[in-house]
Formats: structure tokens, sequence, C-alpha cells
């Protein structure tokens, strides 16, 4: 049974006591606890169920390498699945329920007589889910998905904020044990920017539990002096709660803070995403201790000898009364010599070196403490509580030499040093055969734009696991080196071998591995997703390194030749809201409005996305549908005055002495003949020859145009220019600017389009301002630019004002155009009149693979000019080839709409056994000004089959028949538009 | 156009918190491209507006008035908003005879104020740029992004910024400096 011992917890507040529950179940902890040694202190060790196997999982770390211990934490906005019971500050109210189980943790229909493990060997997916074929779709992948994931996922919105923080540094050094923190001093002393971050919400890291001096000060004090010394240095920057998350090239790294995870109320954002820009980088971020690979290694009670003597020292807890203590390594004798200075009993220290006469071995054998060596843990008696082990010889097969009562068996098969954020760009790492693991190769660091490492390891984190290699002043008792063991005893047979594992949360054993190797899975990679080993939330921080072991023991191949899985970012799972930062809700994107957006908004109008854009798609009044809205906004500006908020639209400057020649390459017309004064349409094709944007250029004076864009069109055209004028052109004098949002536009559209400017007041000089052509002047008190251009096949004024006026404008019209019973209109109206004249959109009868050709639009294409983008493209026998589709007019003989997208039917299939096709639906309306649906659509010889009737397939498996017709449906003479 | 007719984007908006962070209105803005490098640049830039040319990421000020830097062949000139036309018609006239575009950029954009002890830091919660003091002082400059959308930033003060984006994300950028601001959300690096 594990206890709060009555004295000892370097970090706890015994005077604050928490109350928390777990599974429902009310229980007490103290201000300074994790969950995991509060839940210790209540005497749950059981802690949650085993991924595949269900088996009962116990806690097994302290830290962040904790496999076993992921609860289900919170409720509602703050419910969160997988978070570490080990590295979960404790705070008031905290509530966590244990995961992947049913019905219940002590009892779990799942690991039903350990039935799963015969039937789920490595593989078995693979193995099993190929035939039949139906059984996949229809069996396998619901079920699977019934049992995926060991939390629950969130249902509610989250309830709290989050952000990111940009920051910049000479020094980042990421780890506050000593190592780090000695480090920090040195770079501080140096006069640079220092930032030290550390994951705990506690420095020092390991060095207070395991002992020794530095400078002859206990670690505590020279923890504590060093802290103050650094927060005297204005250069240098403390931050606990962060972690080391990932570091990426340009010495770019992410911390990772959990701002308010133990204080839930506190009111500011709950995760901060530290983006950090380092000019060098400093690993101290320790070493994690290995299991040790024995059958019924998994039985909850079975724990790292470190974080037994963590329990103990830094929260005051036991993990049980009798403590058998398994190594192959001078280090684990520490948490002999700490469990019985806390008056905790330890019946034996298993050793499975054959001699241990080591400074620490000799302090425990002094304590009265018994030391077996040469001796291996032969089988773990207790399925939910250890309740016993059994001893044998290591060298031997497992005979039983002995039988020892106990509640924990403390385990410690060596440290391996944290390398991952020294790996995560690229740091090469040696195998070290003498401390028997990987550490960090000084000679191939992960290296920075000009070449030189950026990254060094200190510490722990590089190799160094001794006080004295670490810092000059630092002396702790010697050790001997460990022996390698990973395997214990060595000669086990299967039985035992299938009861040893290696990964306790996805249920890995020796034995899978063994069996990848067997198989043909000899690439390390390969390995890991053939036995799922380090593919859990803890990413093999425990068990990757005895795995790998394993499987060059089965290769027959040295453990570096074998090497090991990628190293990847995040070091330890970071949120999704961390990662989000404060892009949600009101914030999660920008939206661009006009300024007449407001003005929409009142109208209650029904809004499209367009690019960034928001813009009014129809305006309905109160019990009017928004089809019946967009018909009556038709009517509206086509019988007397419509207003249109076209600011959206791109307007783009092209200034210089070489701009004619710049406008004759972009658009596929002749620009530099246009006179000043004058407006053009124009059409954009990229370099492969498609139609890519189209829009009015008009000529402001003999060097400046400006050219108008669609309205998603606006920044990429924008690029386009700057890309040819900066990669290819970069002698021709032109400059461009993007002056779209200078201007307010609005669209005065309709019969009485004329009478309400002049009613305003027209002062243009220019009074019947030609079709195509545009003044500057005043309308009213108004600073404006009218282009006489149409889009909607009627008298129709677009006119600019500087968008601070914009909105009084719109007033003003609206006012004026009372009497015209002035009608605003949206995107679909406008839609619609365009259709109704056989105006293409961009986006709708353009594609990336439609040229104006293809349109009908070959009138706009210069023949006489020597080049244009897009010119010689066009000129290619796929570009000139008589069978592609073309532009027309589609109607349907019963008036009714075209499905949009709709394909003509042709005879016989294809080879893939699809029917045949020969044209489709590029864009159909319902025309309140026809009284029908009118459709245009690309088909094959379009042009030249007017009047013939196609069949156009629907989504219900029927057919509509169309005519061919012009796609002018509505005046085609333009007697309205030239009024 | 008539006195007051001009809004600016979000006219009087302002929130508090780690700082104020409010838009001043209408704020004139003068956008010149021209060859920096070129023996007539600045000498022509002097004539039109009495500036100097700035240095690299740089920003002055003369009275009312100020000069960034924003690019190799890039100027922002600052000047009261009923000024921009004239200005604009100056440097045309300075610059006649050269390759330039002057053009008034007043109504495109929209301009915050950030003022008080979290300024940094809210401008750090959003901008990836260096706020440091010893790295980023009145006089410097800076074009970035301010969360999801193009920016430019300089400080007055110590503790005072200005941002400059483009104007119809104005309440998108005005909100997420206010949630940047928001009481709670102090770093305390700055």
């Amino acid at each position: 049974m594990s206890t709060r011992l009555a004295r000892g917890g370097r970090y706890l507040d015994r005077s604050r006591p928490l109350a928390f529950t777990f599974n429902g179940r009310r229980m007490h902890g103290l201000a300074g606890d994790t969950l995991a040694s509060a839940l210790l202190a209540n005497g749950q060790m059981l802690v949650g169920r085993s991924f595949k196997y269900h088996r009962p999982r116990g806690i097994v770390a302290a830290g962040v390498e904790e496999p076993n211990a992921l609860v289900n934490l919170g409720a509602g906005g703050r419910f969160e699945p997988n978070q570490r019971a080990t590295t979960t500050e404790l705070f008031d109210g905290l509530t966590a329920r244990s995961q992947n189980h049913w019905p219940g943790l002590g009892f779990d229909i799942g690991a039903l007589g350990g039935l799963a493990a015969r039937v789920l060997p490595a593989g078995f997916y693979y193995k099993t889910f190929i035939h039949p074929r139906p059984f996949w779709k229809h069996v396998f992948e619901p079920v699977l998905r019934q049992s995926a994931g060991l939390g629950a996922a969130p249902r509610e919105r989250d309830a709290d904020r989050y952000e990111h923080f940009h920051v910049f540094t000479d020094t980042l050094i990421i780890g506050g044990g000593v190592a780090g923190l000695h480090a920090a001093k040195q770079a501080g002393a140096a006069g640079r920017r220092v930032l030290l971050l550390e994951q705990s919400a506690h420095w020092g890291g390991r060095g207070p539990v395991d002992g020794g001096r530095i400078d002859g000060m206990p670690i505590d004090d020279w923890v504590n002096v060093t802290l103050h010394t650094l927060n005297d240095m204005p250069n240098v920057t403390l931050r606990a709660r962060i972690t080391g998350a990932g570091v990426y090239d340009h010495g770019y790294v992410l911390g990772y803070e959990r701002v308010a995870d133990h204080a839930p109320d506190a009111g500011g954002p709950r995760h901060r995403l530290w983006r950090i820009r380092a000019a060098r980088v400093i690993t101290a971020t320790g070493a994690i201790e290995r299991p040790l690979s024995f059958a019924g290694n998994d039985v909850p009670g079975v724990m790292l000898a470190s974080a037994l003597r963590d329990y103990v020292v830094n929260y005051g807890v036991s993990a049980g009364e009798r403590t058998v203590i398994v190594t192959n390594n001078d280090d684990a004798y520490r948490t002999a010599i700490a469990l019985q200075r806390a008056g905790l009993s330890v019946p034996c220290i298993v050793d499975a070196r054959p001699d241990s006469s080591g400074v620490l071995p000799a302090q425990a054998r002094a304590l009265g403490i018994r030391v077996k060596t040469g001796t291996a843990i032969a089988g773990v008696k207790g399925r939910r509580r250890v309740a016993g082990v059994a001893l044998c010889r290591h060298a031997g097969t497992g005979t039983v030499t002995e039988r020892i009562a106990c509640d924990v068996v403390a385990m410690s098969g060596g440290w391996s040093p944290v390398v991952h954020l020294w790996s995560h760009c690229g740091g090469k790492l040696i195998w070290d055969a003498a401390a028997a693991h990987f550490r960090p190769d000084p000679a191939q660091p992960p290296t920075n734009q000009a070449g030189d490492g950026f990254v060094r390891a200190v510490g722990a984190a590089n190799g160094d696991l001794h006080l004295s290699g670490i810092l000059p002043g630092g002396t702790a008792p010697a050790e001997a080196p460990p022996v390698p063991v990973w395997m214990m005893p060595l000669g086990a047979d299967i039985g035992k071998r299938a009861r040893m594992w290696l990964d306790y949360q996805n249920d890995v054993k020796v034995t899978d591995v063994q069996l990848a190797a067997q198989e043909g899975y000899e690439s390390v990679e390969h390995a890991k997703r053939y036995t799922t080993l380090g593919m859990a939330t803890d990413q093999g921080k425990l068990g990757n390194i005895n795995g790998l072991a394993v499987l060059s023991d089965a290769l027959k191949a040295p453990v570096p030749q074998v090497g090991t899985t990628t190293f990847r970012p995040p070091y330890t799972p970071i949120s999704m809201g961390a990662i989000a930062g404060e892009a949600r809700g009101h914030v999660f994107q920008p939206i661009r409005r006009t300024p007449i957006h407001d003005w929409h908004t009142a109208q209650g109008a029904v809004f499209e996305p367009v690019g960034l854009w928001r813009r009014p798609y129809c305006f309905p009044r109160p019990g009017e549908c928004r089809a019946d809205a967009v018909m009556r906004e038709v009517t509206g500006a086509r019988t007397r005055l419509g207003l249109f908020d076209a600011s959206t639209l791109g307007k783009i400057l092209v200034k210089g002495p070489d701009a004619g020649r710049f406008m004759d390459m972009l658009y596929t017309n002749m620009m530099s003949t246009l006179q000043p004064g004058r407006c053009r349409y124009g059409l954009m094709c990229n370099e492969n020859g498609f139609l890519m944007d189209d829009g009015v250029v008009a000529r402001l004076d003999d060097t400046t145009f400006l050219a108008h864009t669609t309205t998603g069109g606006a920044g990429h055209v924008h690029a386009h220019m700057e890309s040819w004028l900066q990669c290819e052109w970069w002698d021709w004098q032109v400059y461009t600017a993007d002056v779209t949002e200078q201007w307010a536009q609005i669209a005065v559209v309709g019969p009485k389009a004329r009478a309400v400017l002049e009613k305003l007041g027209w002062n243009l000089g220019a009074r019947a301002l030609p079709l195509m052509a545009w003044a500057e002047g005043r309308i009213g008190a108004f600073d404006v630019r009218v282009f006489r251009i149409s889009f909607s096949g009627e008298l129709s004024f677009e006119v600019a004002v500087p968008a601070s006026q914009g909105r009084a404008l719109w007033d003003a019209l609206l006012e004026a155009g009372a009497e015209f019973n002035a009608t605003p209109y949206g995107t679909e109206a406008m839609h619609v009149m365009r259709a109704e004249k056989g105006f293409i959109m961009i986006g709708d009868e353009t594609d990336g693979t439609v040229t104006p050709q293809d349109l009908g639009l070959g009138w706009a294409i210069s023949r006489k000019k020597a080049d244009y983008l897009g010119k010689r493209a066009q000129a290619r026998r796929h570009m000139t080839d008589p069978d592609r589709w073309r532009l027309v007019g589609l109607q349907t003989l019963d008036g009714t709409v075209l499905p949009d997208g709709a394909y003509a039917l042709a005879k016989g299939e294809n080879s893939a056994g699809q029917r045949n096709t020969q044209g489709r639906v590029t864009s159909s309306y319902h025309s309140p000004t026809l009284g029908c649906g009118i459709a245009m659509g690309l088909v094959k010889h379009g042009p030249d089959r007017m009047g013939e009737v196609l069949a156009f397939s629907t989504t219900d498996g029927g057919t509509v028949l169309a005519r061919i017709v012009s796609p002018v449906f509505y005046d085609p003479k333009g007697t309205a538009q030239n009024a | 156009m008539p006195e007051g007719m001009g809004v600016s984007a979000l006219p009087g908006a302002r929130a508090g918190g780690l700082a104020v962070v409010r838009e001043p209105g209408l704020q004139g803005m003068v956008s010149l491209k021209l060859d920096l490098t070129a023996g007539w640049a600045a000498p022509g830039v002097m004539a039109a507006t009495g500036h100097a040319v700035p240095g690299q990421r740089q920003i002055t000020r003369i009275g009312q008035g100020a000069v960034a830097w924003m690019a190799p062949d890039e100027l922002l000139f600052f000047c009261p908003h009923a000024q921009a036309d004239v200005l604009v018609a100056a440097l045309s006239d300075a610059l006649k005879d050269r390759h330039h575009l002057a053009v008034n950029m007043s109504d495109a954009r929209v301009l915050f104020a950030i003022e008080g002890p979290g300024t940094r830091e809210v401008l750090a919660k959003r901008m990836p740029v260096d706020v440091h003091p010893d790295s980023f002082a009145p006089g410097q400059m800076r074009r970035t992004r301010l969360a999801q959308v193009p920016a430019a930033v300089w400080m007055t003060g110590p503790q005072a910024a200005r941002v400059v984006c483009a104007r119809s994300v104005a309440r998108y950028a005005f909100d997420t400096l206010a949630l940047a601001a928001q009481q709670g959300g102090a770093v305390g690096v700055y």
C-alpha cells in the first residue's frame, strides 16, 4: 500500500491541503503534489489499463517519461484526455478519471483471462484485416474505431484562451537542473541575452534528490545561491513550467508554457507557446532511467528506481512498504539508501552484475541492506499489485532460487541521455558502449544557416551522468560502470519473454520485437511500425532503447548499427490550443470588410466569403427568402436603380516609362494604345496560356494605368506582376502599388443611374461620359473618380471615393435614390445580371484549364503584339485543338435551372466504364428578366451546334434536356448599357 | 471633401488591459517608390518634404510628419490626413523627371496606438519581432505581420507603439490586439 510519509517532501507545503477526485472518489493531497504523488499518497497505485490488452497499469515514473498514469482530466470545457499524472500539478478541485477500461478500472472485460495477448500478436492488424475485402469497411474499421485511442475526446468548446509569444535571445538553455543553471551562469556572465527554460515548477533537476556537493555546498543550497545570482543578472530570464518542445532550423525553438494548468481560474491564458529565435541553444535536458526486461515487469508496483526516491524525497510519499531493488548499476543503490533512511524496508537489492563493490553499494551494505549479485528476477507475483518476486541466477534460464515478499519492485536498467532536442534538427548520436547509451556526437551537431553547430548538449543530456563531469566544483560518490542488461535472466524462455514488457502503454513485449525481426522487419523504423514500439503518447521515452537492444540481439547486429528511430518534435505532447494560439472565435481568421460593411450588416445582409472578404450575397427583406431577394434585386437594377458595393474589386496602380510595354505583356489585348481617360476590358493569362484574371484597365495618364482585378484575384495578380518585374524584367522601369483599399467603389446601375448622380451634383466636366471612359471630379461634395463601365448590361457608373468617404457616399446615394426606389443588390444579383449578358466569371467559366479562345474571347487577344504572357502556350497543338470544349449558352426545354456543374452526356463509355461526356455547365441561374433558367457551359464544338439539344445528367441519375443557344440572353445589341 | 465627412475604420475604438489599444483616427500616409540608391533621390525627397531619407528599418519624425523606410525602393510618409494629396503633388512635382510612384494611401490603412507598460509584450504576442528595448527603440520601424495580417510597427516612446495595417482588417487587428492586451496575460519578460 502506498502512503504519505510523516516527514519529508521538498516540494510540499503541508499546511495547504488540497481536495481532488479520482474516478469520483474524493481524495486529499498537499500543495506541491503532482496528481501522481497525491494518488500514491491516497493508496492508489492502479491508474489505468494498457491500450491493446487492457492490462492493469500502475504509476511507473515521476516525470515526463510516464507511460501509464494518463488520465482524463477535468470536465466540460476543461476536459482533456491523456494527461500525465506525473507532471500534472495538483490543485484544489482537480477531477481525474482513469482511461481505457470497461466497465471499471478494477474489473475490465477486455482483459479477461489474458486472452488478448494470445490473439493480438505484433503485426496482427496487417495480417488479419486484409481478407475478406468487404470486412474492412463493415467490420474491422468500425470495431477498431471503437477501441482506438486511450482517453475520451472532449465534447465541449474549450473554456480557456491560449496565445503565442515571440522572443529572441542569444543563448537559450533548455533544462533548469544543475547543468542548465551552470550554463546560464556562464552565458549570463559573458553578457549574453540568456533565456533559461525549466519544464517543471522546480529548479535543480535531479541533483537535490541524487545528492553530492557543489563548491562544498549541498545541491539545494547551491541551486538557491545560483538562482539568486541569475535573478540579479538583467540579461538572464528564468522561466519555469516551459518545456523545450522542438528545435528547428535557423535556431527556431518552440517552448510550451503551462501558464494556468496548476491554477485554472487565474484568468490568464492557459497555455502559451513561446516561439523563440536563439542564436545558440544549450540542451541541459538530463537523462531518463531505463526499465529492465523481466517477466512480469508491467505489474503495478514495478517502478523506476529513481522515481521511487523522487516520491520519497520530493513528495514525502512511499510507493509501498517492502521494496526489492533490481539493477545493473550503482545508481539504483541511492534508492535503497533513500528508502532505508525514510524508514522503509528494503529486503534485497538484486544486482545482475557479478560484482558490486563501489561506494554506493558499500553504503547500502553498511545500512544493513542485503545485496545479491549475479542475480535476476525470474518472475513477479501478483496481478493488480506486486505481491512478491522470484529470484534466479542472471546467467541461467530462470530456475527459481528464492522468493521474496514485497509490494514494490524498483528497477534500474541504466540511464539514457535525453537527446531528443539535440536530434530534432539533425544532431547525430554516438553509442557509448561503456555507459551503454546513445549520447550526442559533438562532431556532428545540428547546423545553422552558416553551417556551424548551434546546439550544444551539457550535463546528463550529454552523457555526463556524474556531478564531477558536469561542473568543476561538483563532487559525488564514484560509480562503477553499468553492465548492459537487455533481458533477465539471459537464458529466459519464450514464456518469460512473452511477459517482458518493453512498451507499457502499447503492450509491446520482447517477443513482439523478436517476431518482427524474424519476419524480416530489420530496419528499426519498420520494426517500430510493425510492433508499435515507441508509438504511444510517451513516444518511447521509457522503452525504446531496450527495444532497440532486443532488436539488435535478434538481428545479431551491434546496437549502433541498428540505430534509433527518428526523434521528432514535440518532446512531450503539447495542446492543440497552444498551437492555435489566439486564433479562435472572433479572431480565428481576419475578415476583410469594406467601408460600407456595417450598413450591410445592419440591413441583415446574407454574406458570402470571397477570399477573406465577406460580401453581401443579397439583402432579404422581412419574410423574403434568398431567391426572392435576388430576383427583386435584379429587377430593381434592370428597371430603375441598383446600388452595388464594388469596393472589393482589386485596383492596382502601374506606373513608369515602361508601364505600357509591361501592360501589353500582362494582358492578351493591346493596352499601350489605350488613351488617357479611357477604359478597356482586358484578359490576363498565366504563362501556360490559361485565363487567370480579367478586369477593366483605365489609363490615368501617359505613364500610369489603373488595373482592376477580380475581388479574389487582387493579391495574386499583384504578386504576379511583382514576380515578373523583379525576376524577369528587372530592368524595366515600372512601379506597382495595390491601392484596392484606398478606394470605396459603388456601382450605380440602371435606367435611373444618371439621374441620381445628376441629382447629387454631377461636376465632372464631360457631361455625357461615354461607355468605357472615366473622369475625375466631384459629385456633390465627394471627390470621385467615375468609370462608365457595365457588368450588368445596364447604364452603369462605378463611382470611386477615398475609403473614408465611402459610407457617406453610399448613404447619400440611398437618400437621393429613394425616389427611384434605389435597390442595393448583392453578389448573386450581380452574377445573374452578368450571366444574362453572357459575361464570363473568373472561377465559374474558368478553372485554370480554360483559355480565352475557349470562351469566345478571341476578340480580346491582340494579333499585332509580338508577345504576351501565354501567347506561346496558346499556339501549342492541344490549345488549338478544334475539339476543345467552348462556351455556349444553354436553355432548358422546360424552363428549369440546370444543375451547376452537370455534364452533357455523349454516347458510350470510356475505358474506366464511365459514361462519355461532351460538355459541362459552368454557371446556371434562374433569370427573373427572362423568366426561365439560363446557363453557360463549355461544349465540344459548341458554337457550331446552335439549336442542338443536349442531355445533362442530374445527381439523382436522371437527365434534363437543354438547347445550345447564344450566351447573350439579354439585350444583345447593348441598347441599355449604351443609353 | 467637407470637414468631418471622412471617417477612419474604427472611430473611437479603445480597449484597456496590459496596455491601452486605440484607434487615433484618420492619418495621412503617402507611399513613395523610387530608387533610393540614386543620387537624385535624397535631394528630391528633401526638396518636396523637408525629410532626409531614413536608413534601413528606420523612421524619422519632424513635427507632425514622419518618414519610414519600407523597402530598398519604398518610403512611407506620414502627415495630417488633409495634407496627403498636397504631399503627393509636391513629391510628384519634385520628382517629375524621375521614375517614381507617389500615391495617397491614407484611406487604405488603419493606424493603432498601443500605450502602457505592457506595450512590448502585446506586440510580442502577435508579431515575430524582437521587441527587446536593446533591439527595438523609438526610431526603429519593422514591416512584419500582426497575427495573420501584414503590418508595420514602430515605437513612439519606451512604452508606446504605433501599428499600421490594411483598413479592411481593422476590426480583426483591433480585436486581436485587444485580446493580447487582456488582463491576466502579462508574461513578465519586458
